[in-house]
């Protein structure tokens, strides 16, 4: 092709030269290229359908899929949270906050180390999802799951508490554990 | 001369028109349905399935919720015009049903009832006429409503309407030569023994279709009521059942249409290449098979009606004047005149 003495490259074999002479009177009546078109709409009638009917078929997750967190027990049920703050640290989003405590003698079967987590909250409309708090923990207390956050009629409700992160107890709960812990490897007992 | 009328032939035709105005707006509601399930095959989607099995009470729910909706009339706006215009357009589309024979007569001994409200000598004139009444409810609409928009797209459509009702009439014309008289049953009867007309009048069918669609404001030609640009239509200012009548009547129309070209081209009622009224069948089960006939050629109607839609983009307001004035006109012109000199020719 030359286009004002310059020769042009065709980047595909796909171009078409538009044809610009004006339309017969058949043309113009548009019959044939309707009837062209409607033989293509037909073909999809028959064609598979893109649609997921999502409530009772979802489309799979990537293993790698970062969904809602989740804060992690050990195989003796115990929470690995030590309310260091590194995951609040290193979030960019800053949807992280917690208060810390100091574990009493009574209850060394509720948490792992001395200091615990006396509230921990995460804003899931803050969160991006990006899992640097994962990567941050040094406690395995938190990685983020294949699930999202299910629709809320309030902002508060995407506020989520220490009760709602919490993976269920290994030994109580063995069945709903298994479930949430999903194709992760179980924790292994210290 | 009123008070002679048989007490049965009364009930006949209440019973009739009952039954038919039930099945307009029955068909029309699952026009609907068809509409929006089609349109999603044609997209590779699904459609509605989920009110009932395979979502069949989508219409319901449709027209609930246009029901609950809150009416809303402008303030200034003329509100007698404003609640006549929707009723003027279902009112005509219901009263074209009237004059099409929608099955084989009834035929037992001494007794028989015609499918057909009316067979007038003038027959298919009253569906043209009662047709052209039908641009009242768009005009009163959208000039009552009092919006500038309404007002454009009112005149927009009465003048597509007016526009497509000529050639439509001349094509027409081809066929009531053809078959030399004006009511439906003649036309049908004449369809049996002589062939479909469609056999003889491609063209004029061709033609006659084009501006069916015209005329029920369906795509191509729907800028009377373009929903996604031109500001809506006539029924701009139209909320609640009003707007419902307005979309129904459209329903209903499309399905009237599908039933006039059904009867004027197809054959009607008529099977094709084949005598049914030799096979000996109960006279019931005849107008039944002969009712269903018709009913199944309809709904290919519809259904072409709804390909169409999904398929074409709107025509630009110029090239629809262009289309119906400069070519369809001519074309039907000459369908006509072709058509009356063979008659004569032929008859000779």
């Amino acid at each position: 092709m030359n286009v004002n003495g310059m020769s042009t490259m065709r980047l595909t074999d796909r171009a078409k030269v538009v044809d610009r002479r004006p339309m017969t009177f058949l043309e113009s009546l548009y019959l044939w290229s309707i009837l062209k078109g409607m033989a293509t709409t037909l073909k999809h009638l028959f064609r598979k359908k893109a649609t997921i009917e999502y409530p009772e078929e979802k489309r799979p997750f990537s293993p790698v899929f970062r969904g809602l967190h989740v804060l992690n027990r050990d195989a003796e049920g115990r929470e690995n949270c030590t309310a260091c703050g590194l995951c609040a640290v290193a979030c960019p989003a800053e949807a992280i906050t917690m208060e810390a405590a100091e574990r009493l003698p009574s209850e060394e079967n509720l948490y792992r180390e001395e200091k615990y987590a006396a509230k921990y909250e995460i804003n899931m409309l803050r969160c991006i999802f990006c899992g640097l708090c994962e990567e941050a923990c040094p406690k395995d207390a938190i990685y983020l799951s294949q699930t999202f956050a299910p629709a809320n009629y309030g902002r508060k409700g995407f506020i989520y508490k220490k009760e709602e992160l919490l993976i269920p107890h290994p030994i109580n709960q063995r069945e709903a554990y298994e479930k949430a812990l999903g194709d992760r490897k179980p924790a292994v007992k210290a | 001369m009123l008070l002679a009328l048989d007490i049965w032939f009364i009930l006949e035709k209440v019973a009739l028109i009952a039954t038919i105005i039930g099945l307009s707006f029955f068909i029309a509601m699952y026009t609907t349905y068809a509409e929006r399930k089609v349109a999603a095959w044609l997209q590779d989607r699904r459609g509605p399935n989920r009110a009932g099995p395979f979502g069949l009470f989508q219409p319901l729910a449709d027209g609930g919720k246009l029901f609950f909706k809150e009416e809303i009339i402008p303030l200034t706006s003329n509100r007698f015009l404003f609640i006549l215009g929707p009723a003027l357009a279902m009112i005509t589309a219901l009263l074209t049903s009237s004059v099409i024979p929608w099955g084989a007569s009834y035929v037992d001994g001494s007794i028989n009832i015609p499918l057909q409200v009316a067979d007038v000598d003038m027959g298919i004139l009253i569906v043209f006429g009662i047709v052209s009444v039908g641009v009242y409810g768009i005009m009163i609409g959208g000039w009552s409503s009092n919006n500038k928009f309404s007002l454009l797209a009112a005149i927009r459509g009465a003048s597509q309407m007016v526009s497509y009702e000529l050639p439509m009439g001349l094509a027409l014309i081809a066929v009531l030569l053809m078959t030399g008289s004006l009511k439906m049953s003649v036309i049908v009867s004449h369809q049996i023994e002589h062939g479909w007309h469609i056999l003889y009048q491609p063209l004029g069918f061709i033609i006659f279709f084009v501006c069916a669609l015209a005329e029920c404001n369906r795509t191509p030609f729907d800028l009377p009521e373009a929903e996604n640009e031109l500001n809506f239509g006539y029924h701009q200012e139209y909320s609640s059942m009003k707007l419902g009548f307005y979309l129904f009547a459209e329903y209903i129309n499309m399905f009237i249409s599908s039933a006039v070209m059904a009867t004027l081209y197809f054959g009607g009622y008529d099977i094709p290449f084949v005598n049914e009224s030799t096979w000996g069948l109960s006279p019931l089960m005849f107008s039944l098979m002969s009712f269903a006939v018709l009913m199944a050629k309809v709904l290919f109607f519809l259904f072409v009606f709804i390909w169409i839609r999904w398929t074409i983009p709107r025509f630009r307001y110029d090239q629809l004047m262009n289309l119906g004035w400069k070519k369809l006109i001519p074309l039907s012109l000459v369908n006509m005149l072709l058509t009356a000199a063979l008659t004569l020719w032929l008859n000779k």
